[in-house]
């Protein structure tokens, strides 16, 4: 038999399964990073809800540069006029520019929406990883905290405390739309740690003596970390939402302050005879949301394997998993 | 599963009767009913408003827990839940709109629901086809939009319609036409027309909501082993979709249905406010606005029953549902 | 083809599949003869199941298929849906792997037998419920009126195996299509069904089509094999032959890999290399970058599949093979293992863990939210164990004995709820929180599946420092250890950087290795380490486990439902049974003399890769499933299936019943203990 190769040393022999050739994916350690990039760049919501979203910021914050006129500043010679080249979305009753309150607006709104996102976010992960990760009662007592706050639409309870917010401003206000909007959140994030914590690489880090703090800093977090940043996403668009309707009722920002909420209730009686005055901030806000969902819904599929984005390459490699 | 569902509702229990008290708790110190007697001309006497005050159990000198005390018992021993600031029976008041909310709150939510399963599970067979797509659009436009912008948007096309045509085609105020004479028939037809608009700004973010989730789990669904088994046994593709595919995955929305009566009950609020109609959510907007504690608990306490009930049923469907819950 | 066609069944000839552009399967030509059973075998990846899965148009929208499959003469490729389904279940059937998620989980298995009856065959209801009681009593489910009326959730996995059999059959289909029917069973499980599958065909006259990754099922049931690689069939001889006289040198490697229940240690032939990804498959034969055979020549044309006597191969060296028919270990380089680092004789060296009478209990908890006890699951009750410096412990169980549950006791290093454990002479009770900090060292776990344990969001570098973390190391010691690590386990330090993700199998489950020796250890628990891996590439990490054991001295506890792992690896071997430790000793004398009826139960379920070995075994088929742990049964837990018992006179019988057996000494001094009243019976 002259096929027999020459001995290989033990080690080479050893080391061949390890040799890389085999692994087809690039060696870069962003490679990850990159896969998500690329999954994103290719839906073509993401990329039009990224425009959009960033579009609107550049109007919210660079708006008021372009106009002369200030969003509280009447013009008396210019009132309930229909849009022209004075008045970009024409004037109000008391002929304020409205161009200028719909981009303040806009500015306060978004500002809202985001830091009502970041601190629900927060809140939902520490609570929920917490609850998941150490069981027990200390899961009892927060998950009964997180029922009990899901008892009440958080709509009536912001309504109520409103009033004794009267004069702190609108970043008390932020505060109250975070403190009740991180519970459905925290669920999720609670059920992911704990089929996490039953996942071998936990049991692991355990298993070395990892302390918990560690592990849920290390482990847990990094890992339902693509689920928090596409919720955080959808939050946003959900807290403004939320902070619209509350002001338009005259529970959430109030007067010196405009938000999208103030200017729609301020335009709805006048919406059939002065469009204006209600149109152009109801557009911005559906558009602004949309944009956000889009976002998020394309995160979901770029940062989740197993979602419907990428649904027909995994379904091909079901079948194959031989094992 | 019978002892199951003791558990849950007695769960349920408990958590309504410390949410109530802090519900309780929080409307009788945050609103201020005493400036309201304060600010009414002639100014009365300090006295007289705190007798006022006092004998609708809502005098802030008296510490919030013995005010929860006589409530309570009252509402427990008589079904009695107090007067309103105006001194009016909350009961009355309370009877008089809990049928105009509950129609409304039924009415659209499992419309929404119903129209979303479908949609949303027509929507994943035909995965990236035009009409997916369309469905899609439509769905994400519906959920961008507030409830409170929906209802306005309705409202004023109806206000624009009644301009155009010169007489109101659908109605968007009130939910009957006062006086309107005429047999069953003819105020069976009234009442389904004062519905349209507010079923639909309730029914269309349901909608939306619903079918994403569906088409989502559907879409799990479809990749699963056991839709390849029946089609192994001999069923023809839709029929196994249809039997074995969706039967399986309307399960998640039991609980979906829990989550979003949050937020149907908060969007009627809207709809409620916005058309015109007598309804719970109208009252708590009025009550919050007068300072009227007894109201806001009231509507708070009718929230809570709501949204528990609807917790309940999502555990009572999710069990005929799913075989594996009930072992 | 030749002159059979007429006679064929099936027949598949150049089939292929293409998921969104990427190749799975590539030209495979297959034929089936009325009653026979053709055994597709391959390692994941290969493309084995796609082709079953073609056969039948299951596969999902996005496969493009071409090529032809043709049954009875009728070309089904392309076929309409409607027509395709008038011929699934009635004419070919098909058993699937997972049974529990191949049965729609909201409908009852009799209402789901039921549907498949009427579907074909013109009953009505009653009469379709009368003949699936039938068949579920032919697959030997017991009291089968009442399992019709159970939901898959509530039926063991076995028997979900058999009533998916019995499913598959209800049509009387001419040929069965089983993709891995076994692979998720435990191995006395894996018998029965096998069993079963064997009275189907028995019983129906259908030819069969088993799929398997298992060298061993695929001897024992088939008639003809076609191994498939990398989307092909790259050999196809009858079973006897193709064990014989391989003429692929992939099966040759295939059969070198697996280890033996009938042959001790030593090192594995392992094929170097793993699986080329078919996105991006060079030009020339797909194996020949793992094969040591290969010539120029396979490097820029693929041979095709060509041979005599329905002993085809597609190699081009596939005559040389035929004619020198040389051994694996001749063709594949094998590594040497060196002399163990520890030599004395074992009662001199010193104890690393004694375990005696371990027990622990879980509560049985209904309800969600106010969780109410139910009663007591007695997941571990009297494990022995015993392990000495240098020394390798296999512990054997099927699902449910209890061995993760003594694991994660052992690791918790605390008190046992009942029961001693030492590591290292040290009594786990008595420990202080600093004492099992610094005792963690000492004991490190490798996991079964390398893609669980290890965290898909941190660098391999990061991964195997966390322990040295753990253990407050330095960060210069830490970074001097990490390549050192890589290298000794077979990895390239430079690749120190990558995520999990970016490597194979098995080269995580050496990641996980050398994680596991950061710390130097000198007890390593080992949780079913190469059984989530392909046999050809769980043959290396296997000689990467002999290799570290002897260069450092290691200690294993070695945790493997795989007998024939175990033997291969093991110095001794203890074995489980519902919680307890029935059989222990040296591995040779409790493999080749059981004493208790389990451990020969088991040992005789394990399929040889050995066709004629196969066939000539004597088997003993347990019955039934083990029974429910929360029933702590008096007397010997195992009599209720055991073959022994049923066999002895009423008498006798009476001590199995009243009396639980305790460990016993074969004979004075001789390391073999059994836990059974008629070790000799």
């Amino acid at each position: 038999m002259t096929a027999v190769p020459p001995t290989v040393p033990p080690t080479a022999a050893l080391i061949a399964d390890g040799l890389p050739a085999p692994v087809p994916e690039e060696a870069a350690p962003a490679g990850r990073l990159r896969l998500v990039l690329g999954r994103m760049l290719a839906s073509r919501g993401v990329l039009a809800g990224g425009a959009i979203v960033l579009l609107l910021f550049l109007l919210a914050f660079g708006g008021p540069l372009l106009t002369p006129w200030n969003y509280a500043t009447p013009d008396y010679l210019a009132i309930r006029q229909s849009p022209s080249g004075q008045h970009w979305f024409g004037t109000n009753g008391l002929g304020q520019d409205v161009f200028a309150q719909t981009v303040r607006g806009l500015q306060k709104s978004l500002v809202i929406g985001l830091l009502v996102a970041f601190f629900s976010t927060v809140a939902a992960s520490l609570v929920g990883a917490c609850a998941g990760y150490f069981g027990g009662w200390t899961d009892r007592a927060l998950t009964f905290l997180v029922d009990l706050m899901l008892v009440f639409p958080s709509f009536l309870i912001i309504t109520i405390i409103s009033p004794k917010l009267r004069g702190t401003g609108w970043i008390a206000f932020v505060a109250l739309l975070a403190a009740f909007n991180w519970m459905i959140t925290a669920r999720v994030v609670r059920s992911m740690t704990r089929s996490l914590k039953e996942r071998e690489f936990v049991r692991a880090a355990q298993f070395m003596g990892v302390r918990p703090l560690r592990i849920i800093l290390r482990h847990i977090l990094p890992n339902v970390a693509s689920f928090l940043i596409t919720d955080a996403t959808i939050a946003v668009g959900a807290a403004v939402m939320s902070e619209t309707a509350l002001s338009y009722f005259g529970f959430g920002v109030r007067a010196p302050d405009v938000s999208l909420g103030t200017l729609l209730a301020a335009g709805t009686d006048q919406a059939p005879v002065f469009p204006w005055l209600f149109y152009f901030a109801a557009g911005l806000l559906v558009l602004f949301v949309l944009a956000i969902n889009l976002i998020g819904d394309g995160l979901r599929d770029a940062l989740d394997p197993t979602s419907e984005g990428t649904r027909p390459a995994r379904k091909s490699r079901t079948p194959r998993s031989g094992k | 599963m019978i002892r199951y569902l003791a558990k849950r509702l007695a769960y349920y229990a408990a958590l309504l009767v410390v949410a109530v008290f802090l519900a309780y708790a929080l409307s009788s110190t945050a609103l201020g009913p005493r400036t309201y007697f304060e600010a009414k001309q002639p100014r009365p006497s300090a006295a007289s408003v705190d007798r006022q005050l006092t004998a609708l159990n809502i005098n802030d000198h008296t510490p919030v827990v013995e005010r929860f005390g006589t409530w309570s018992s009252d509402l427990v021993l008589h079904g009695d839940l107090g007067r309103t600031i105006h001194n009016t029976s909350v009961n009355a008041e309370f009877g008089r709109r809990i049928l105009v909310s509950l129609r409304l709150l039924l009415i659209g939510s499992l419309l929404g629901m119903l129209l979303g399963v479908a949609g949303g599970a027509w929507s994943a067979i035909r995965q990236y086809r035009i009409s997916d797509r369309v469905l899609t659009l439509v769905s994400f436009v519906l959920l961008s939009t507030p409830v409170f912008l929906l209802a306005l948007l309705l409202k004023n096309g109806a206000i624009a319609a009644k301009d155009a045509v010169g007489h109101e085609v659908i109605p968007f105020t009130g939910y009957e036409t006062p006086g309107l004479s005429g047999g069953i028939g003819a105020h069976l037809g009234d009442w389904a027309l004062h519905l349209l608009l507010p079923t639909l700004s309730l029914a269309l973010g349901g909608l939306a909501m619903y079918s994403r989730y569906q088409r989502g789990t559907m879409l799990d669904v479809l990749g699963s082993d056991y839709l390849r088994t029946a089609e192994a046994k001999g069923l023809t593709r839709n029929r196994a979709l249809l039997k074995h595919g969706l039967r399986t995955a309307i399960i998640p929305m039991s609980t979906m249905f829990a989550y979003s009566f949050l937020g149907i009950f908060t969007g009627a609020t809207f709809t409620e406010t916005i058309f015109g109609w007598h309804g719970m959510g109208e009252w708590f907007i009025q009550a919050i606005n007068e300072q009227d504690v007894n109201s806001v608990i009231a509507v708070n306490l009718f929230a809570a029953v709501v949204v528990l009930a609807s917790g309940f049923l999502a555990d009572l469907l999710n069990a005929a549902l799913d075989p594996r819950v009930r072992s | 083809m030749t002159t059979t066609v007429e006679t064929d069944l099936l027949t598949v000839s150049d089939l292929s599949v293409d998921f969104n552009g990427v190749p799975a399967v590539r030209g495979v030509d297959l034929r089936l003869r009325r009653g026979e059973t053709l055994g597709i075998v391959g390692e994941s990846g290969s493309g084995k199941s796609v082709t079953s899965l073609a056969i039948l148009g299951l596969l999902p929208t996005t496969a493009t298929v071409s090529g032809s499959v043709r049954l009875d003469g009728r070309e089904l490729v392309g076929l309409p849906n409607r027509e395709l389904a008038a011929i699934r279940g009635r004419k070919v059937a098909m058993v699937f792997q997972d049974p529990l998620s191949a049965f729609t989980p909201v409908y009852r298995i009799g209402d789901q037998i039921v549907e498949a009856l009427r579907i074909h065959q013109d009953l009505d209801r009653p009469a379709a419920r009368k003949r699936a009681a039938e068949l579920l009593d032919l697959v030997g489910i017991p009291s089968p009126e009442r399992a019709l009326a159970g939901f898959p959730h509530e039926f063991s996995g076995g028997m979900r195996q058999r009533a998916m059999i019995a499913m598959a059959i209800a049509n009387d289909p001419g040929i069965l299509l089983a993709d891995e029917p076994t692979t998720a069973l435990d191995v006395t499980i894996q018998a029965q069904v096998l069993d079963v599958l064997r009275t189907a065909q028995r019983e129906t006259g259908a030819a069969l089509v088993l799929v398997s990754h298992d060298l061993g099922v695929i001897a024992g049931m088939a008639d003809r094999v076609a191994v498939m690689y990398a989307g092909r069939v790259v050999e196809t001889a009858g079973v006897d032959e193709l064990f014989a006289r391989p003429r692929h040198p992939y099966t040759l490697g295939l059969i070198g890999a697996v280890p033996r229940l009938d042959t001790g240690g030593g090192p594995l032939v392992p094929i170097p290399g793993g699986p080329p990804a078919l996105a991006t498959l060079p030009p020339g034969c797909p194996f020949a970058a793992r094969c040591p055979l290969a010539e120029d020549r396979c490097r820029t044309e693929e041979p095709r599949l060509t041979g005599a006597d329905g002993h085809l191969a597609a190699c081009v060296r596939a005559e040389e093979l035929a004619e020198h028919g040389p051994a694996p270990s001749e063709v594949y380089p094998v590594p040497t293992v060196p002399p163990a680092a520890v030599a004395r004789p074992r009662d001199e060296r010193e104890s690393v863990l004694r375990v005696t009478g371990l027990a622990k209990t879980f509560p049985v908890l209904k309800g969600s939210v106010f969780k109410r006890k139910v009663g007591e699951v007695y997941a571990v009750d009297g494990v022995e164990l015993d392990i000495r410096r240098g020394e390798t412990l296999g512990l054997v169980g099927e699902s449910g004995s209890g061995k993760s549950t003594t694991l994660f006791e052992l690791l918790r290093l605390a008190e046992p709820e009942a029961g001693r454990i030492e590591l290292l002479g040290q009594d786990t009770a008595h420990l202080d929180r600093s004492a099992v900090h610094r005792l963690r060292s000492d004991i490190q776990i490798v996991f079964q599946d390398p893609m669980a344990s290890l965290d898909p969001r941190m660098p391999i570098s990061d991964i195997v420092a966390e322990p040295l973390l753990a253990q407050g190391a330095a960060r210069e010691l830490i970074g001097r250890r990490v390549p050192e690590l890589l290298r000794q386990v077979g990895l390239d330090a430079a690749h120190a950087t990558r995520y999990p993700h970016q490597f194979s199998g098995g080269q995580r489950q050496r990641i996980s290795i050398a994680r596991a020796l950061a710390v130097q250890p000198q007890l390593l628990v080992l949780d079913e380490p190469v059984s989530a891996l392909d046999v050809s590439v769980q043959a290396g990490v296997l000689n990467l486990l002999q290799q570290l054991k002897a260069e450092l001295g290691l200690a294993y506890l070695f945790v493997s439902h795989d007998l024939s792992v175990i033997r291969h690896l093991s110095d001794r071997v203890s074995v489980m049974y519902l919680g307890r430790t029935v059989e222990s000793g040296a591995v040779n004398e409790v493999f080749e003399r059981p004493r208790h009826p389990y451990t020969r139960a088991l040992l005789s379920a394990v399929p040889l890769p050995d066709p004629a070995a196969e066939r000539s075994r004597k088997r003993i088929l347990l019955a039934g499933d083990p029974p429910s742990p929360t029933e702590r049964p008096t007397g010997c837990p195992f009599r209720a299936r055991c073959p022994v018992h049923t066999a002895l006179p009423s008498d006798l019988r009476t001590r199995c019943e009243q009396e639980p057996p305790a460990l016993a000494e074969a004979a004075p001094g001789r390391d073999h203990h059994a836990a059974c009243h008629y070790p000799d019976a």
